[in-house]
């Protein structure tokens, strides 16, 4: 494969399916949160360096 | 014993090679270099023979509390000096380095002008202030969200000591004239290969402590100190790949040249500043802004959302660095469209800060540390702003090579990094010595407002430089000649360069106030003052309202 193949294959890759498959995970990861039921969860998470003997040295 | 005679032989080992590198070494500034490892090996054979107990001797001369057995806090104790110390090392740097631009005069010989200076200054500022902030808050910050003592006690260790020595090797070597010019990763192939394995090590004791968490869930903090470890790691290996002249030289050659080699250093550089100088200290603002202000942080789901969408979109924004350069004209827009779509969740980190204190807005003025923080917040935004609008390509047609970038890296470094990482200091070291309080509030204040306006002076003097510069360069006459030349625009700024000084200063000034303020806590003092945000009592305007039906008549 000449290096200008390989640039134009690795292109073709990278604004097709890696381009679609980048966007998928990231909506994936980023909607992950807002799923039915997580609220409690993500309050939970915030309040957890308020709880008590955080603070020991 | 026998762990004693590996551990002294081994730092035997490596004081012969050092002994032997400089014996062997090709050129005078790698001899003086391996003569520093040499001191370093030393100091370590020294200890190990004598084994003393240091942690005791450091925690006398620091006059630290005894371990409590619960949670590490002699690395963090160690940093937050080291972040102190070089934090004056490197604003009095810039103080001078900026004063040698108004007046060359000050250019002091071949070890110290401006251009040896400058990357002393930016390193001992972003590497050694800010990355022994960022260590020590993040060991800090990792220990108590997982509730679990730090992992690896001994490698902790390693990790502030090798980091330490990594600085002054870097540093002593571009005032020695070592450097690979490359900004921001100036220092030789020898000193990239030690601060892999200190970074390594700082990687393991971090995942280390995150495996032994006893919390079920990870506290969005140490995502993103995970994150900025972890891609530090890899922008590091991947931009300083490359060739010594001699193994036994200070000199190497990249494997990358070209406008391939330029790419890959602003990929480098620009995601130094999104990983470094941002996710890091994101790290501290999501715990110690919600710390400092008693509050939950604001939207624990935009929190997620502003990691993400940091991670995805930082690393594509490098390109915005050259524009109209050699790089492939589709790779600028690429640069420039990711730099724009930034804006977006930085502002929603912003956002989440800021709302963070939702409800107890009267913190700002009773609190002059949550003042620092929503100032660092404040600064964040705003050079979020400005750096996606300088990436546009007609705006960075007229910003780029002027004094406005400087200005920009300024509010950001000063504003965003330099205050946020004052506020965890001053949470930190009462906490850590086991204060009842730090030595007086109103000293913060007194930072705080220093501070403040020294960023004003340096920012507002560089916006007005570096718009001078850009107008007279592109300046045409009618005849189709550049009407400037390029000392006209530098005689033109010459009172911009003097007012930067003086917001150097200031900022300077104010670190000293640190600097006396930690220490004073240290030593266990505290000021006689009247607190903050008490309002003295006036007794001739303490009376009732009149009646609004006799104010009518």
């Amino acid at each position: 494969m000449t290096q200008t193949e390989t640039y134009d294959l690795l292109r073709q890759i990278a604004d097709s399916w890696g381009l679609l498959a980048m966007t998928g995970v990231f909506l994936v990861l980023i909607l992950w949160p807002f799923r039915p039921g997580a609220r409690g969860h993500y309050e939970e998470a915030a309040t957890s360096i308020f709880e008590e003997g955080q603070d020991d040295v | 014993m026998e762990s004693v005679l590996t551990r002294a032989g081994l730092w035997f080992a490596a004081l012969v090679l050092a002994l032997l590198a400089v014996a062997g070494a090709v050129d005078t500034p790698f001899a003086i270099q391996m003569g520093i490892v040499a001191v370093a090996a030393c100091l370590g054979l020294w200890f190990t023979l004598r084994q003393p107990d240091y942690d005791a001797i450091a925690r006398g001369i620091l006059r630290a509390p005894a371990d409590q057995g619960r949670y590490d806090d002699d690395v963090i104790r160690w940093g937050v000096i080291a972040t102190v110390f070089w934090g004056m090392a490197g604003f009095l740097v810039g103080v001078l380095i900026a004063a040698q631009l108004a007046w060359p005069l000050l250019n002091m010989g071949e070890f110290g002008n401006f251009g040896r200076l400058r990357p002393l200054h930016t390193s001992a500022v972003i590497f050694a202030f800010g990355g022994n902030a960022l260590i020590a808050t993040s060991f800090y910050v990792v220990q108590r969200t997982c509730r679990a003592r730090l992992a690896f006690p001994g490698l902790a260790r390693f990790v502030f000591w090798g980091y330490q020595l990594f600085i002054v090797l870097a540093a002593t070597g571009y005032l020695l004239g070592i450097t690979q010019g490359k900004e921001y990763a100036e220092p030789e192939w020898y000193v990239d290969i030690w601060l892999t394995v200190v970074w390594v090590s700082y990687l393991a004791v971090f995942v280390g402590t995150l495996a032994r968490r006893s919390e079920p869930h990870i506290y969005v903090a140490n995502w993103f100190y995970l994150s900025f470890i972890l891609t530090v790691a890899m922008l590091h290996l991947v931009n300083n790949v490359s060739l010594p002249v001699s193994w036994l030289g200070s000199r190497s050659f990249s494997a990358y040249a070209g406008v391939q080699g330029a790419l890959i250093q602003w990929w480098y550089g620009h995601n130094a500043v999104g990983f470094f100088l941002t996710a890091g200290f994101l790290g501290m603002m999501y715990y110690f802004v919600p710390k400092q202000a008693e509050r939950p942080v604001y939207s624990y789901r935009l929190s997620i959302i502003h990691f993400w969408a940091l991670i995805f979109l930082y690393i594509w924004a490098g390109p915005h660095h050259l524009h109209y350069t050699a790089l492939p004209d589709w790779a600028q827009t690429l640069g420039m469209v990711f730099s724009v779509m930034l804006w977006m969740p930085s502002w929603g980190g912003m956002i989440n800060g800021l709302m963070t204190l939702n409800g107890a807005w009267d913190k700002i003025r009773t609190d002059p540390i949550i003042r620092l923080m929503v100032a660092a917040l404040a600064f964040y935004g705003m050079s979020t702003f400005e750096g996606p609008l300088m990436s546009v390509k007609s705006v960075n047609a007229l910003s780029h090579y002027t004094n406005w970038t400087i200005g920009h890296v300024h509010s950001g470094a000063l504003g965003w990094n330099g205050m946020i990482t004052f506020s965890a200091l001053y949470y930190l070291t009462p906490r850590l010595w086991n204060r009842e309080r730090l030595y007086s509030l109103r000293m913060v204040n007194w930072h705080f407002w220093t501070a403040t306006i020294g960023i004003v002076f340096y920012a507002a003097s560089m916006w007005v430089a570096g718009l001078t510069q850009g107008l007279m360069w592109r300046e045409y006459g009618a005849d189709g000649y550049l009407v400037y030349s390029f000392a006209d625009a530098v005689a033109a700024i010459h009172p911009m360069y003097a007012l930067r000084v003086v917001g150097g200063l200031l900022y300077l000034s104010g670190a000293v106030i640190m600097t006396i303020n930690i220490w004073r806590t240290i030593l266990g003092h505290s000021r006689e003052e009247t607190p903050l945000g008490q309002p003295a009592f006036d007794p001739a305007k303490d009376r009732p309202l009149l009646p609004a039906t006799l104010i009518a008549h």
